[in-house]
């Protein structure tokens, strides 16, 4: 029954009818204006482009280093799990657990579960646990903290600029990229269009 | 704006978090699976008031600590020192860098604060079954989930700090006990925003709950 245009809002649970609105837009509740959802063109191959780009980032803010410190002539520098592992090092094992999974387990589980869902969507196929995955990158995606991590970053360089020089590393500059690619991808990831076209494919 | 009794809830019918799908629900009964996806539908957050107080309260002990405890300790040949949030704040102020400064200020100390302050109101409102500006509050609480995970910031700089002046010669940063008190602050408040259902604020408008 996909042509009923009744919905109801998230946030304060009005029965309403599916508005109308143009490309681009916002559909917002009439009672306490909480986002219904929005209409984009081309969301699922926009989304899909953005996240294809989000994971080569992903994969290159991870290998690489994200900056280094220059001190008397050595250079230290650390990646993304180097400072997960400096924390596990000195016994604060939690916080480490907490910083790995908030900048590297989660934001990868919400590529991964975005490509999973849209890849095979894209050709007309229903990927197996499709519910299943979707839920998971719900539940993940408020806990995945890449742009609060990448002003972290900035907020340590500037505190060491002052006793040493800084080096960034490319790490750094794919970490930017990957904060709007994959807000990018997350905007125009499209729940309506995903859950209609699968249903669609599914009979 | 006036709020007629069409709640999703008041005809019966369960809205899925996960695709949308409106499910009818024979009356009175208060859970059911998603007639599209499975998902498990709740008429409202089971427990939600009673679960964010927990999570909230959690996280006003935790706050203690948080702001109490140094977050990391700086060792070199001159001595160590160990730093809060609030005194890493002071530092930065008074060697000039003031937009950090107000930055670090802002997401450790005053964006926990307020999210505390803002979800005790939301439930006591929903308590005390207030009527009063319904839209503002739903706001408040959208807010509220935005702005909770900006105060990661200092945990993540610390592990930077950590990581990159653990073996240098000029000096070492080693994390301090705050860290894991305030990363247990951060993470109870989002739990709290997470728990918390913000359709309870409109069910005191419906006549029909009321």
């Amino acid at each position: 029954m996909q042509a009923t245009p009744i919905i109801a809002c998230h946030e304060c649970d009005l029965v309403q009818r599916e508005p109308t609105v143009p490309a681009d837009g916002v559909a917002r509740c009439a009672c306490c204006g909480g986002e219904l959802f929005r209409n984009q063109p081309d969301a699922l191959d926009r989304s899909l482009a953005y996240t294809l780009g989000a994971l080569i980032l992903f994969v290159i803010a991870n290998l690489f280093p994200i900056c280094g410190l220059l001190a008397q002539g050595n250079l230290i520098k650390t990646t993304l799990f180097g400072s997960v592992l400096a924390l596990w090092d000195n016994d604060m094992r939690l916080v480490a657990i907490v910083v790995f999974f908030t900048t590297i387990l989660f934001p990868g589980a919400e590529i991964a579960a975005m490509l999973y869902l849209m890849l095979p969507l894209r050709f007309e196929r229903v990927p197996r646990w499709f519910a299943q995955v979707f839920r998971l990158r719900q539940a993940v995606r408020p806990w995945g903290m890449i742009e609060v991590y990448m002003l972290g970053i900035i907020v340590a360089l500037a505190k060491l600029a002052h006793i040493a020089d800084v080096v960034t590393g490319y790490a750094l500059w794919s970490f930017g990229g990957l904060i709007f690619l994959l807000a990018a991808a997350a905007a125009r990831f499209d729940a309506r269009v995903l859950w209609i076209r699968a249903s669609l494919y599914h009979a | 704006m006036p709020r007629s009794a069409l709640s999703a809830a008041s005809l019966d019918l369960l809205i899925c978090h996960s695709c949308g799908q409106l499910s009818r629900a024979a009356p009175g009964v208060h859970e059911a699976a998603c007639a599209r996806c499975g998902a498990h539908l709740h008429v409202r957050k089971p427990n939600s008031i009673s679960r964010t107080w927990a999570f909230l309260i959690a996280a006003v002990i935790a706050y203690i600590p948080a702001n109490l405890l140094p977050v990391m300790e700086t060792g070199s040949i001159f001595g160590s020192q160990s730093d809060t949030i609030m005194s890493g704040v002071i530092y930065l102020w008074t060697s000039g860098s003031w937009p950090l400064a107000l930055l670090i200020f802002f997401a450790s100390i005053t964006v926990p604060a307020l999210k505390i302050i803002s979800l005790v109101y939301l439930c006591l409102s929903v308590q005390f079954r207030s009527n009063w500006r319904p839209k503002d509050r739903a706001r408040l609480y959208r807010v509220v989930e935005f702005v909770g995970r900006w105060s990661m910031l200092d945990i993540f700089v610390v592990a930077i700090l950590v990581a990159l002046v653990q073996f240098s010669a000029l000096a070492t940063i080693r994390p301090a006990p705050g860290v894991l008190a305030f990363a247990t602050v951060v993470v109870l408040t989002m739990f709290a925003a997470q728990t918390f259902d913000p359709r309870l604020i409109w069910d005191n408008l419906d006549k029909k709950h009321a």
